[in-house]
């Protein structure tokens, strides 16, 4: 019972930011409505029993990546409340695909057979752990080196340099 | 009533649509990021909410929304060091602008 509000909790406050993530015209409202998905999100990762995930999600997602896209906001705008209005076609065209996407999907998952809820899991972190240092080591190492790789590359892209003049 | 897997793919769609929505409605580039992150969001819940539901006990859903966790980080970190470059170059982050591959 409990189970079944918490959901219905979670689930109201995760749809109606992802909402908010569309309606909003300013950027930084935006960006605030998409960390309250993201907390939304990381709930239901303890509902579904992926305590782990849920730390990573809270961690990586709203700690880091989010920070970083409002240090872009900060950056990039020169008045960061500037809002974009988009054409009528734009907005009835973008309604139609959204309306069309998520009416299909919805009657797909309809069709999806109902299983049981799920047996016990107990101890999720063990069986996490145990399965990225061996059935998934090789994934593992080369997402380290991805990690490596990223952090050049921003630090070369992001370097200033002057134009170049002699062609 | 008891909540099914349902119940977390409808969630997941409606989250899917709206970052479909945020991409094609925003004319932000970091909006456009905010879009994409709405679209990993709602991929990492469909993994997390099959692996729960799933008749063997396993950790695969789990691990893959790691691993799409990770991939979403360093994409978010390239995706601003060009944006902040695109800025440098046009000061201004609408993706109309980017038309030119003349460097």
């Amino acid at each position: 019972m409990t189970q079944t509000l918490l959901f219905y909790t979670f689930a109201t406050l995760t749809a109606a930011s992802a909402l908010g993530v569309v309606l909003s015209r300013n950027i930084v409202r935006t960006a605030t409505c998409l960390l309250f998905t993201l907390l939304g999100v990381a709930a239901l990762f303890i509902l579904l029993d992926a305590e782990f995930l849920a730390a990573v999600q809270l961690l990586v997602y709203a700690g880091a990546t989010l920070v970083l896209i409002l240090f872009g906001v900060m950056l990039t705008s020169k008045n960061p409340f500037t809002s974009y209005q988009p054409s009528r076609l734009e907005l009835l065209l973008s309604l139609t695909i959204a309306i069309i996407f998520f009416t299909s999907l919805t009657a797909a998952i309809h069709t999806l057979p109902s299983p049981p809820a799920a047996s016990e899991s107990s101890y999720s972190i063990l069986f996490l752990g145990n399965a990225l240092l061996t059935d998934y080591l090789i994934p593992f190492e080369l997402s380290s080196l991805l990690l490596l790789l990223t952090m050049i590359g921003a630090a070369h892209l992001s370097n200033p340099r002057k134009p170049t003049s002699n062609q | 009533m008891p909540i099914t897997l349902h119940h977390y793919l409808v969630l997941s769609a409606l989250l899917f649509t709206t970052g479909l929505l945020t991409i094609l409605l925003k004319r932000n580039a970091l909006a456009i990021l905010m879009g994409i992150e709405l679209l990993l969001n709602s991929v990492t819940l469909n993994l997390v909410a099959f692996n729960h539901f799933s008749p063997t006990p396993t950790e695969d859903g789990q691990i893959f929304a790691l691993f799409i966790i990770l991939i979403a980080a360093a994409e978010a970190a390239i995706a601003l060091a060009i944006i902040l470059n695109f800025y440098n170059n046009f000061s201004s982050i609408d993706p109309d602008r980017a038309q030119t591959l003349k460097g």
